[in-house]
């Protein structure tokens, strides 16, 4: 919408936003929601706002990559279901829903969060490989933080099906008591810039609106990951810089809310 | 033997049978099979008399003539721009319809008015074919620049207005903003940051309360308490 357009980089301007938020505040509720799929091995559903994303993390054992013999592997997808935005088609995954996979792949697979060493089992023949799925249920902006927050929320709540000795065959009906080998929790977080302003966890409409962003992955202990910068505009270096201070602080923000629900 | 089988104001399920008996008459939404009369329609009862209607709850806008509505310019053309206008047809805004003045054969249309601008017109025809003209040419009708446009169920958009337009002057006198209702279902707030936010929020109010009674005195007592 140009018009909100306008009133949302003015309103920016003057440090206010539309629906009242100040520029660095998260919507409410923020809502996580553990094991809701029994067919995954750990899955989460949350909601920040209006916005709504479902993970699912799914174990299998894969032959292992050949440059890699003694590691297993880890995979993320993400679909952006066209019930979730009038936007979105079916079909093969957009550029948006690409971007989203990569952006929380890559904040997981560089801070070498899940330790796929531990993941081998048979060191260049079999080795478990995780895979991370992330569906929109409901599209009102900033899906980057929502799907990062569902993702490791997933990751730490899942355990391994049991693995039938003799045949090998995984019974993914009974899980055992073991958790992956999560050493650390990055956890992506997305400031956007409008109007010269940086502001995070946009609506929809403030989506349409922002010049720039970058998402920035951190680790429990602040250390940065991932980066992935979007939009038309430049950023400075000190605005990046300034990206990097409130992403790290939202970040502590939202491992706290997360640990609420994590009990 | 003629008796009625809803209350007023009673949500009805499409299938329903509201009354029995031929003394009463099937309204808006509603049929008559032999002597019972249905509900078309999800809605709220309406008895008046012995006509029975049904509001509906939800559903798309249907475009009538002399609705004035908020659109959204799409394209331009050789004559004019299009619009969308929140139904599933087509609408066309004729330059001659567009401005009073004179507009030359060459001029570039999109300056007066671009793609992705938002208009307020008016409906002066729908074909057969449910194509919509508009026009602009009439008093209230223009460009829209600064504030926000939000978008509800178009179906609520006269308990947004309310009798007399009761209930929007009540908004704009309390919030301070420039509102303008389109029929269709989209409204224009203009005002400081926060007036345009409390309005906002009371048409929101207004949405998810339609069918309650007493909304007025609601929507007073919410916007008091805002202020």
């Amino acid at each position: 919408m140009i018009v909100n357009k306008d009133t949302i980089s003015e309103l920016a301007a003057q440090n206010k936003r539309l629906d009242g938020r100040s520029l660095t505040e998260y919507r409410k509720p923020i809502n996580v929601e553990l094991n809701i799929s029994w067919t995954a091995e750990g899955s989460s559903k949350v909601q920040i706002g209006n916005t709504i994303v479902m993970a699912g993390v799914k174990l299998s054992i894969e032959k292992t990559y050949n440059d890699t013999p003694n590691e297993g592997g880890i995979m993320v997808n993400a679909e952006l279901l066209p019930l979730s935005n009038p936007d979105y088609e079916p079909g093969p995954p957009s550029i948006k829903a690409i971007e989203l996979a990569r952006v929380i792949d890559r904040g997981i697979r560089e801070a070498k969060a899940v330790d796929l060493k531990k993941l081998c089992i048979t060191p260049g023949e079999k080795a478990w490989f995780v895979i991370v799925d992330i569906i929109t249920i409901n599209d009102d902006g900033n899906l980057f933080d929502a799907a990062g927050l569902a993702a490791l929320a997933a990751l730490k709540s899942a355990f391994y099906p049991t693995v039938n000795k003799e045949t090998g065959a995984i019974d993914y009906k009974h899980k055992t008591k073991e958790k992956l080998p999560l050493i650390k929790e990055p956890l992506p977080v997305t400031i956007y810039k409008v109007n010269n302003k940086l502001l995070v966890d946009p609506t929809l409409e403030e989506e349409g609106a922002y010049d720039a962003r970058l998402t920035v992955a951190t680790d429990d202990d602040g250390t940065i990951s991932a980066l992935q910068k979007g939009g038309t505009e430049p950023l400075t270096a000190e605005e990046i810089s300034q990206i990097i201070d409130l992403a790290q602080a939202k970040a502590r923000f939202l491992r706290s809310e997360l640990d609420k629900f994590l009990k | 033997m003629s008796n009625i089988l809803i209350q007023e104001r009673s949500i009805v399920i499409p299938g329903e049978t509201l009354a029995e008996g031929m003394d009463y008459l099937p309204g808006d939404n509603t049929y008559r099979e032999d002597d019972k009369i249905y509900s078309k329609i999800l809605g709220l009862a309406n008895i008046s008399g012995r006509v029975i209607r049904i509001t509906p709850l939800g559903g798309p806008y249907v475009p009538k003539i002399g609705d004035k509505i908020i659109a959204k310019v799409t394209d331009i053309t050789m004559s004019g721009w299009r619009a969308e206008t929140n139904t599933a047809y087509m609408a066309m805004l004729n330059v001659k319809d567009a401005t009073s003045r004179f507009i030359k054969k060459e001029e570039d249309l999109s300056q007066i008015i671009a793609i992705s601008d938002y208009i307020i017109v008016m409906i002066i025809n729908v074909t057969s074919q449910n194509l919509i003209d508009l026009t602009m040419r009439e008093p209230g009708l223009h460009k829209i620049t600064g504030g926000r446009v939000i978008k509800i169920n178009c179906q609520k958009v006269p308990r947004v207005i309310g009798k007399q337009a009761s209930m929007i002057n009540m908004i704009k006198e309390k919030t301070g903003c420039e509102i303008t209702v389109g029929q269709n279902g989209l409204i224009w707030i203009k005002g400081t940051p926060e007036g345009e936010l409390n309005a906002e929020k009371a048409v929101k109010l207004i949405e998810e309360k339609s069918h309650l009674e007493g909304l007025t005195d609601k929507v007073q007592k919410f916007l008091e308490a805002l202020a």
